[in-house]
């Protein structure tokens, strides 16, 4: 009996928080004004491409989606790359005030990024580079909560391991790419969701510095196209699903790295 | 320790602590600095009108109505949303773990779904849900005969649908966490009240709360400074309305710095959110200290 109801109330929860995705699906394969009926359709009575077509078509979706995979992916190399240098350091180096720089590092993530935007903004307009990647690319160039993670797991790595590979005549740099690196694979492939899913989703950013059409980013061209087709659900649905797929499939692939990440994260120091 | 390789280390360092030294510590000093002065559109296109202005943004802060709005929406949200997420991330954690629960994984991962997906794109589909004339929302109350309700267009509705939008988007993260911490409980304690024939109340008040408290601390830190960096999910679905009565801090500082291009202003309201988040955080490291030392 205790089983049966502890099942209902799982699959309850279940059925609310898949919902608003199982609607967005269908309510993206309806004619124009299909969405918009009461009471509402769950199912499209005539299934159809129409929205996308006009999103790829006569918006500069396809533009727009590019922009977030290229950003996403070429922010999460950069970023693990320096990340895992400076995490390997941390954890694996002897050096004066390595400590104290890391405390400061740590505390320094309670600081909202609003924060630093505006002097940011400033920056990149100085340099030429708003309405640009670099624009993008720049802030996310590293992070302390990746070079934290990556400390964590290295910690874990034995020094024998290194100084063998010393003795062997092997100098520093080739330890990191050839035994470090490997050994990091699964925080880096943590990181690497948490960084690509932050970038894809990020919006206020993103928002300030991108102001052509053909710059935005999904979340910024669809808040945009909110803002004309606010009485098209069926178009609006059409380009949340396009925004949200690609996230839902690199969550789907990497989801047992990603909640490792999380627990890994709320561990306390 | 692999020895004193101070140069190596620093080459290792380099990279990243430059980038943020040069991409988030100057900005985060120069923004202070900017918050003491009447940096605006002029100074924008000649940087020589930049004047020194002392306390004046943050004694204009106190006498703005539309920051105290703000402000006041922004806790609202804090105090309603923080609590609720924590308590459903909790209730679905407890539920998850529960040892006769089959198809574990497909429920946690159903429930995790909204946190992965963007969130512009998510607010968009519930601005359509909470819609006052199709809203599915409005169905369903209706098969219970009750009528249409305008969520996001009644002032006094507006801010507390976008709390319920943004539990359902992010409890799965905490219950992640929660599920973690509640692994961690040694099983010996449960095993121990059962032979003393606690019930399950019982074991619940005084295994689980006090094992949890750490736990439950972080994620209510964590849970606080996010939900006081609410911006997209008014941004989206009220853009800030009805009557303002869903502006939030991060909006205003928006509004104010990147549209009217007021910046010394904006970027005290920066440190009026990074001055809350940081005594939001300190009163809970004290709740913890305190709690633990009992």
């Amino acid at each position: 009996m205790k089983k049966i109801f502890i099942h209902l109330l799982l699959f309850v929860i279940a059925i609310l928080t898949l919902f608003p995705f199982f609607w967005m699906i269908s309510a993206s394969f309806m004619q124009d004004g299909h969405a918009s009926v009461f009471p509402p359709r769950f199912i499209p009575d005539e299934f159809t491409l129409t929205q996308y077509q006009k999103l790829f078509e006569r918006l500069s979706i396809t533009s727009n989606f590019f922009n977030s995979l290229f950003l996403s992916v070429l922010v999460t190399v950069i970023s693990l790359t320096f990340n895992s240098l400076a995490g390997y350091a941390f954890a694996k180096y002897k050096f004066s005030g390595k400590e104290k720089l890391f405390n400061v590092l740590l505390s320094s993530m309670i600081i909202p990024s609003q924060v630093t935007m505006l002097p940011l903004f400033l920056m990149l307009k100085s340099m030429g580079f708003i309405n640009t990647y670099m624009a993008i690319i720049i802030p996310g160039l590293a992070n302390i909560f990746g070079i934290f993670l990556i400390r964590q797991f290295c910690l874990s790595i034995p020094n024998s391991l290194i100084e063998a590979a010393r003795i062997d005549g092997a100098n520093d740099f080739y330890i990191y790419i050839k035994i470090i690196l490997p050994l990091l694979t699964p925080v880096l492939a943590t990181l690497a969701i948490f960084t690509f899913l932050g970038t894809w989703n990020d919006f206020l950013w993103p928002l300030i510095v991108l102001t052509d059409d053909s710059m935005y980013t999904l979340p910024v061209a669809l808040s945009n196209l909110m803002l004309e087709h606010s009485k098209d659900p069926e178009l609006m649905m059409a380009g949340s699903l396009i925004t949200v797929l690609p996230v839902i499939i690199v969550f789907l692939a990497l989801q047992k790295y990603y909640i490792k990440g999380i627990m890994m994260g709320s561990v306390k120091e | 320790m692999i020895g004193n390789k101070s140069g190596i280390a620093f080459f290792f360092l380099a990279p990243a602590l430059l980038a943020i030294a040069i991409f988030f510590f100057i900005p985060v000093i120069a923004a202070f600095l900017i918050s003491f002065t009447d940096f605006d559109i002029y100074t924008l296109g000649n940087f020589s009108t930049i004047r020194f202005i002392g306390l004046k943004n943050y004694l204009e802060l106190f006498k703005d109505d539309l920051f105290w709005t703000a402000l006041g929406n922004t806790f609202l949200f804090v105090i309603l949303a923080g609590p609720l997420s924590i308590f459903v991330s909790l209730y679905a954690a407890i539920i998850l773990n529960s040892k006769i629960v089959k198809l574990k994984a497909l429920f946690r991962l159903s429930y995790f779904m909204p946190v992965v997906t963007t969130l512009v794109a998510v607010a968009i589909v519930w601005r359509f849900i909470y819609h006052p004339n199709f809203g599915i929302v409005n169905y369903f109350l209706s098969l219970f005969g009750i009528s249409s309700v305008d969520w996001l267009g009644n002032p006094d509705l507006a801010l507390p649908s976008i709390v319920l939008m943004a539990v359902w988007k992010n409890f799965g993260y905490n219950m992640i966490i929660f599920i973690a911490g509640l692994q961690n409980i040694p099983e010996e304690l449960y095993e121990a009240a059962n032979i003393e024939g606690a019930n399950n109340w019982q074991k619940f008040k005084s295994i689980t709360i006090p094992m949890l408290m750490p736990t439950t601390i972080f994620i209510s830190i964590i849970t606080m400074i996010g939900y006081f960096q609410l911006f997209a999910e008014p941004y989206v679905m009220t853009q800030g309305g009805p009557l303002n009565r869903t502006l939030s801090i991060v909006q205003y500082m928006y509004q104010e710095g990147f549209r009217w291009w007021n910046m010394g202003y904006s970027a005290s309201i920066a440190f009026v959110l990074f001055f809350i988040i940081f005594i939001g955080t300190m009163i809970q490291f004290r709740v913890q200290k305190y709690l633990s030392s009992k």
